[in-house]
């Protein structure tokens, strides 16, 4: 052939020749054979299939792809176009240069797909045909929509949460947990019960994660079991309802609780005395008189499963007299503390008699004459705790308190709604039990639930707040006082998932 | 006219035989059909004879020639030589060539004036074609195909060459040729054109997997229904016609 470079290269036009069958002028090819006598002699589609059977669910709008797996595709999409093709075999032998559906009534349960393939033929001439393929769709109920129509409060298995006090503001936390996490998106029903919660699942796989969940946010010890259904003897099919029985730690945040002598002695002496200050996988003990803290975590409190002394329905309210700060403000485990001496009288007495008790309190940060403050009342309390009287000679103390008290500025805002809301898990109560609930208990219940999330920012770290579009703010400001009620900035509200325009309010309320 | 025929069931007649104004030679096959063929075709007017090249049957491929001559390759046998120059007319002079290539059928294709010959052709080859069959010898390709004896087909009236050629491919090789050409298929597609057919002045063998078109093309660029005694005759009654006034 002649070499390019500088040689002067003739133009050449293709010349026609006579298709060697039917005698019409065309341009030469491999086979010679003018188009139309190469698809009469050669048909590339003998042997691929043109009619195919699909299976649809009419439930949920899938496709079976044998052996099992059902494929969610609307009519004429790209999903549904894939499924097509991969159901027609043989079509290794040619290659499928282009698909696309033909238009049918979507009630005729026919899908028509038009495909064009390629092939060699002959003396090396490629051969594109097109042709189509029919699709007749039957109607077959899934496995999964079978078994929800045959009973759809059929569960396979189940989760059941328990927590042994006598409140519930554990699980109003853990539902604003699950919530934010979307953990329970899984669950087919969720149900409240006497000290707990039951959650249902179609899938062992499914509670087993919620499981693991539960394990990462709250101290719980679990066990498993399983009941046979069903045993299809020809296949060895077993199956089973799976039961988890899960257990959360007694112990609640502000507890007071005596630790048994093993453990004391465990924790480095750590004094009998203890309260617990915060409640996640782990449980935080702080002692009040030292201010030394400790971790415990899920598998060691339940090898020695201690219970609380006091719990903080139990807390009676103090008015301080006079505070004489000890110690420098310290930094323990990310809050702050300080040791101080104070006089206190119950508020009950106050005005009434005499009686003021001389404590050690570890909130002198806090505190200055003339506040509130709530604390547990161990002068009065009569304690029946086996542990207790293994101590021979420990001297209780009088008072130990917990928290300031805001309840008179919190009686200035009863009634008035918050600018914050909190969503919650569409829960069935049990009907059986509903005699035990007492109503107006939850419902105060779950005011305190809310007063504690107001004044704790650290409790809101996992839960979503949303704005609540109902509060009007009010103008008469009750923030004229130099100390303001711990309140909810307006930066940690999320807006609900509605476009709306709402001017923002600037003001930021800080506690 | 153009005759369908098959050589023990292969339509590439053009391997197994050679035609040219002046005799006609032919394999030795199984069955004595081929052969009877050309005799009713050709026995009264050109000699056909049956021979072998080298002891291969192959001998359309092989060996290259025009009336005035014969051209064999240094593979054939003495006795073979000898039988081809028994045979043949007086007149047809056989030459015996050392060339390296040997399959001078499918490098040469020629008719009575010029030949056309594979480019890599020795010097000296170059001049015993001159010299033996008479004729002005280019060297040429056809459609990028340096086996010129294949790939076209031509004789003193017009030719038939490779599908793919271009236009300007075919003008150059019809102004050298001095005839006619068309660019067609035998043997129902077939590229290679010698091997399917073969062609003198007045007739025409083709494989029997020629389709009606091919053979059609065939006939209108050979010229091969003038060939036809009937169109003599109207011939010569028009002249008759003419001198009649």
């Amino acid at each position: 052939m002649e070499e390019e470079a500088g040689m002067f290269r003739v133009h050449q036009t293709i010349g026609s020749v006579l298709c060697c069958k039917c005698g019409i002028p065309m341009a030469p090819n491999a086979a010679n054979m003018c188009v139309k006598c190469l698809r009469s002699e050669v048909d590339i589609t003998e042997g691929l299939q043109k009619h195919v059977i699909i299976l649809h669910c009419p439930e949920c709008d899938t496709y079976l792809q044998p052996p099992r797996t059902w494929i969610k595709a609307q009519l004429e999409s790209k999903e549904l176009l894939t499924f097509c093709v991969k159901r027609l075999k043989n079509l290794s032998k040619v290659k499928l240069v282009h698909a696309e559906f033909v238009w049918t009534e979507p009630h005729s349960k026919r899908i028509k797909v038009k495909l064009r393939v390629q092939k060699e033929v002959l003396n090396g001439a490629i051969l594109e045909q097109t042709y189509i393929v029919e699709y007749v769709q039957q109607d077959h109920m899934c496995d999964s929509c079978s078994r929800v129509q045959a009973n759809p409060d059929q569960w396979v298995a189940a989760i059941q949460l328990r927590q042994h006090v006598s409140h519930r503001r554990t699980f109003f936390y853990l539902e604003q947990l699950i919530l934010r996490h979307d953990a329970a998106a899984r669950a087919i029903k969720i149900k409240q019960m006497d000290q707990g919660i039951d959650f249902f699942f179609a899938n062992r796989s499914h509670a087993v994660k919620f499981l693991e969940f539960l394990g990462k946010v709250a101290p719980i010890k679990s066990r498993h079991d399983k009941q046979l259904v069903s045993h299809d003897p020809k296949s060895n099919n077993y199956n089973y309802k799976y039961t988890f029985s899960v257990e959360i730690c007694p112990i609640c945040r502000e507890d007071l609780i005596c630790l048994p002598p093993k453990v004391v002695v465990s924790l480095g002496n750590l004094g009998p005395l203890v309260l617990c200050t915060k409640v996640s996988n782990n449980i935080i003990l702080l002692d009040p008189s030292t201010l030394r803290h400790c971790f415990m975590d899920a598998d060691q409190y339940w090898r020695v499963s201690f219970k609380s002394l006091l719990s903080s329905r139990q807390l009676v309210e103090y008015i301080i007299l006079d505070v004489e700060a000890l110690s420098s403000e310290v930094n323990v485990g990310g809050s702050k503390y300080a040791l101080a001496d104070a006089q206190v009288a119950r508020v009950s007495d106050f005005g009434k008699n005499d009686k003021i008790f001389t404590i050690k309190t570890h909130l002198g940060h806090l505190l200055n004459p003339g506040d509130y403050a709530l604390g547990y009342d161990l002068y009065g309390a009569n304690s029946n705790d086996i542990e207790l009287d293994k101590y021979k000679g420990f001297s209780l103390p009088d008072v130990i308190l917990i928290r300031k008290s805001y309840e008179e500025k919190h009686q200035r805002k009863r009634g008035k709604p918050r600018h914050w809301k909190l969503k919650s898990l569409n829960m069935e109560v049990d009907s059986s039990t509903r005699g035990r609930i007492d109503e107006e208990k939850m419902y105060s219940e779950y005011e305190e639930f809310l007063k504690d999330l107001e004044e704790n920012p650290e409790m809101r770290f996992n839960i979503s707040l949303y704005r609540n579009k109902e509060y009007q703010h009010s103008e008469v400001a009750s923030m004229t006082d130099g100390e303001d009620v711990p309140s909810v900035p307006l930066e940690e509200l999320l807006a609900d998932l509605e476009l709306n325009d709402e001017d923002n309010d600037d003001e930021s309320m800080k506690g | 006219m153009a005759t369908r025929l098959q050589f023990e069931n292969s339509c590439e007649i053009g391997v197994f035989s050679k035609l040219t104004n002046a005799y006609c030679l032919v394999a030795i096959g199984g069955s004595e059909n081929f052969y009877s063929t050309f005799e009713s075709e050709l026995a009264d007017v050109i000699p056909v004879v049956k021979t072998s090249i080298g002891g291969s049957r192959i001998i359309g491929r092989l060996c290259a020639g025009n009336k005035k001559g014969l051209l064999v390759p240094h593979t054939i046998t003495d006795q073979e030589l000898q039988h081809l120059r028994n045979s043949l007319p007086d007149q047809v002079v056989v030459q015996r060539l050392d060339e390296r290539l040997s399959a001078l059928g499918n490098c040469i294709a020629c008719n009575d004036h010029v030949a056309l010959t594979h480019t890599d052709l020795d010097k000296e080859t170059e001049e015993m074609i001159t010299d033996v069959l008479g004729v002005e010898v280019f060297r040429q390709t056809i459609a990028g195909n340096l086996l010129v004896g294949s790939y076209c087909a031509f004789s003193n009236r017009g030719g038939l060459v490779h599908p793919h050629t271009s236009i300007e491919d075919l003008d150059e090789l019809s102004t050298l040729l001095q005839v006619p050409l068309v660019a067609g298929t035998v043997n129902r597609g077939s590229e290679v054109i010698a091997a399917g057919m073969i062609v003198n002045d007045w007739t025409a063998f083709c494989g029997s997997d020629t389709t009606a078109t091919e053979l059609s093309v065939i006939e209108s660029v050979f010229k091969l229904r003038e060939a036809q005694p009937t169109a003599i005759v109207d011939e010569m009654r028009k002249s008759l016609i003419d001198s009649y006034v």
